[in-house]
């Protein structure tokens, strides 16, 4: 019956409407693409979002990987578009490497159609382009498909611009599991509690967040539904269940639950059903991660006398433990190519961002701050979002793998904001 | 803090739904209608005494929970850093409740164990969950049923002290003792 109430009070509390993170880029990569990316004209039309143009929303994408240097560019008349004659050596000459070119016009019922080019100067050729089809609402959303194109197009790599994040803020003694686009704009609110919400984890399909909601006065699991806000309880066992990790397919959650004493991991269905005790210890077995291709869960252990991070087959058996220097790493997390391994490690009092390369067991340290948490990798792994302490105040963080590259991500609001998790790309 | 804990429970329990525990807590004693209640003129209408749930009423053994001089008032267990055995202190304490809860089989108890702000969130619920299991063992050793206690962790999440200093972190190691009606 309490509980009842409370999930209605959670509930019936307003929605974040100025909820907002802001974005502040403290470090680029050492090599970074010199692109000009000039205005599209008609542009104006679709106004700004956040003060921002389309093509300023691409151009401030590109910059924010670290890996492009935007250029400035002179008002030019006739303004050029997609369709008109590229001069090379002009745009050499402007120090430029690549160019985006584009045009927006308005359609009869009321839409837009957005078309752009991407040209390699250095090699002089066109690198391709799209037209796209949108409503005004949709320029954000535009604008960074167009940034996925060309950061693909001239890294080789996919981009990151269109994933969402999903994270928490605490205001006071309110909760508010909260959902962004990769960065930190259109920020909407999933779930606003009166208690805490900890480790939400997408579904790999990113139609569903896992997470602990302590609603209940204790942890418990639930899986949330983004577009209809619709939530089940996975696991509300007898003590602790927390932890939630999906399986690569979606199939699974591991967890960990404290049914049967202590803290250890299970296996089970997205509903509760099929239930399966993965590891058997008298120490803490938790935060458990699955390898991207399903062979191996990842997760932290007391079992040595210290947290140290372990790993065991999906399906059960002896766990093998990864880290060995220091005496508390823990928060295993895996990149999407199965190489690398970023956790948490203290160092002399500090908990900092470390990655391991799992072929040779190197060990870098990412980060210089002192209180970091729960690290996510970008889909793309390029990127490591993680929590962090700044000015007694609550932020995320994100680094590149190769540590260059730093941003930080704070609420507009004041607030604690933590508990990150990067999305998966979307089509 | 637990004072401000247990009153914000008081009066979520009021704001939520007023009533009382369906185990084992008998109903308050209504009073008489007060002399002049039904004076002539004045519509004759059933009193009412207003119950709040989780203080029974008196002639209740659960109202000794609530009364400050009975040790059974006493809620918290207290950790030290990376310990998780109930020191000599608490014992007194814990040998009460765990009578307590012999004595009067409705009686249900959540244990709710709790870790400092250091490290990891999720390893804090596993350290939270090891102090909470072992006052439960402790009070099950001594006479509680295992299906009165329910031991659960809130890890960092709910700290009684947020300063970022040892002093905080030690009131923060604990395990509080909640009894059905106030949770």
């Amino acid at each position: 019956m309490l509980r009842r109430a409370f999930l209605l009070l959670a509930l019936a509390a307003p929605l974040g409407a100025h909820a907002q993170l802001s974005i502040e880029i403290t470090g680029a990569g050492a090599q970074r693409i010199p692109i000009a990316i000039v205005p599209f004209p008609g542009e104006q039309a679709l106004g700004a979002s956040g003060g921002q143009t389309l093509s300023g929303i691409v151009r401030a994408d590109l910059e924010r990987s670290g890996q492009f240097r935007g250029l400035e560019v002179p008002p030019l008349s006739p303004a050029p578009t997609e369709a008109s004659p590229v001069s090379y050596p002009e745009w050499k000459s402007r120090l430029a490497d690549a160019l985006v070119l584009g045009s927006v016009a308005s359609r009869p019922d009321g839409r837009y159609e957005v078309r752009f080019r991407l040209f390699d100067v250095v090699k002089q050729a066109p690198l391709g382009g799209i037209a796209y089809t949108m409503s005004k609402e949709q320029i954000r959303a535009t604008a960074h498909r167009i940034a996925d194109f060309v950061y693909q197009k001239l890294t080789g790599e996919r981009g990151v611009f269109s994933t969402r994040i999903a994270y928490v803020v605490k205001r006071g003694n309110r909760y508010e599991l909260q959902i962004a686009d990769a960065d930190g704009v259109g920020a909407q609110t999933a779930l606003a509690s009166f208690e805490p919400i900890i480790s939400p984890v997408w579904s790999p399909d990113g139609k569903r967040l896992a997470y602990v909601s302590f609603e209940a006065k204790k942890p418990v699991i639930y899986v949330h539904s983004i577009a209809d806000g619709r939530r089940q309880v996975a696991a509300n066992f007898k003590g602790s269940n927390s932890a939630p990790a999906w399986s690569p397919d979606g199939s699974k959650l591991a967890v960990t639950l404290s049914r049967e004493g202590g803290s250890q991991l299970f296996l089970m269905n997205p509903d509760g059903s099929g239930l399966r005790r993965l590891t058997s210890s008298s120490a803490i077995d938790t935060e458990p991660r699955f390898s991207p291709d399903g062979q191996w869960i990842y997760f932290t252990s007391d079992r040595g006398g210290s947290p140290q991070i372990y790993r065991m087959p999906a399906g059960g058996g002896d766990p093998q433990r990864i880290t060995f220097e220091g005496s508390y790493n823990v928060t295993p997390r895996i990149s999407p190519d199965g190489k690398t391994l970023a956790y948490i490690a203290r160092n002399e009092g500090k908990f900092q961002v470390a990655l391991m390369d799992l072929s040779n067991r190197q060990v870098t340290i990412l980060t210089d701050s002192d209180r970091d948490e729960s690290p996510s990798f970008a889909p793309n792994g390029r990127m490591i979002l993680h929590a962090t302490v700044i000015g007694g105040r609550g932020v995320l963080s994100a680094v590149s793998v190769d540590g260059r590259v730093k941003q930080r991500l704070s609420a507009t609001t004041p607030g604690d904001v933590r508990e990150p998790a990067w999305g998966p790309f979307v089509d | 803090m637990r004072v401000i804990l247990l009153s914000a429970i008081a009066t979520l329990l009021v704001a939520g739904c007023a009533t009382t525990s369906e185990e084992g807590q008998p109903g308050a004693p209504v009073e008489g209608a007060k002399p002049g209640a039904g004076k002539p003129g004045a519509v004759q209408s059933t009193p009412v005494t207003p119950v709040e749930a989780g203080k029974a009423g008196g002639g209740s053994p659960f109202a000794a929970l609530k009364d400050p001089n009975s040790p059974l008032s006493k809620r918290s267990v207290y950790f030290d850093y990376d310990k998780f055995d109930v020191k000599d202190e608490y014992r007194p304490l814990v040998e009460a409740h765990a009578k307590f809860l012999r004595d009067n089989a409705t009686a249900k108890m959540l244990l709710q164990g709790n870790a400092d702000e250091r490290g990891s969130r999720e390893y804090n619920v596993g350290l939270g969950q090891r102090r909470a299991d072992a006052v439960k063992k402790m009070l099950t050793l001594l006479g509680a049923r295992e299906s009165q206690v329910e031991s659960v962790s809130l890890g960092e999440e709910k700290p009684s002290c947020s300063e970022h200093n040892e002093d905080c972190w030690a009131k923060n190691r604990r395990d509080d003792m909640l009894y059905n009606g106030e949770y």
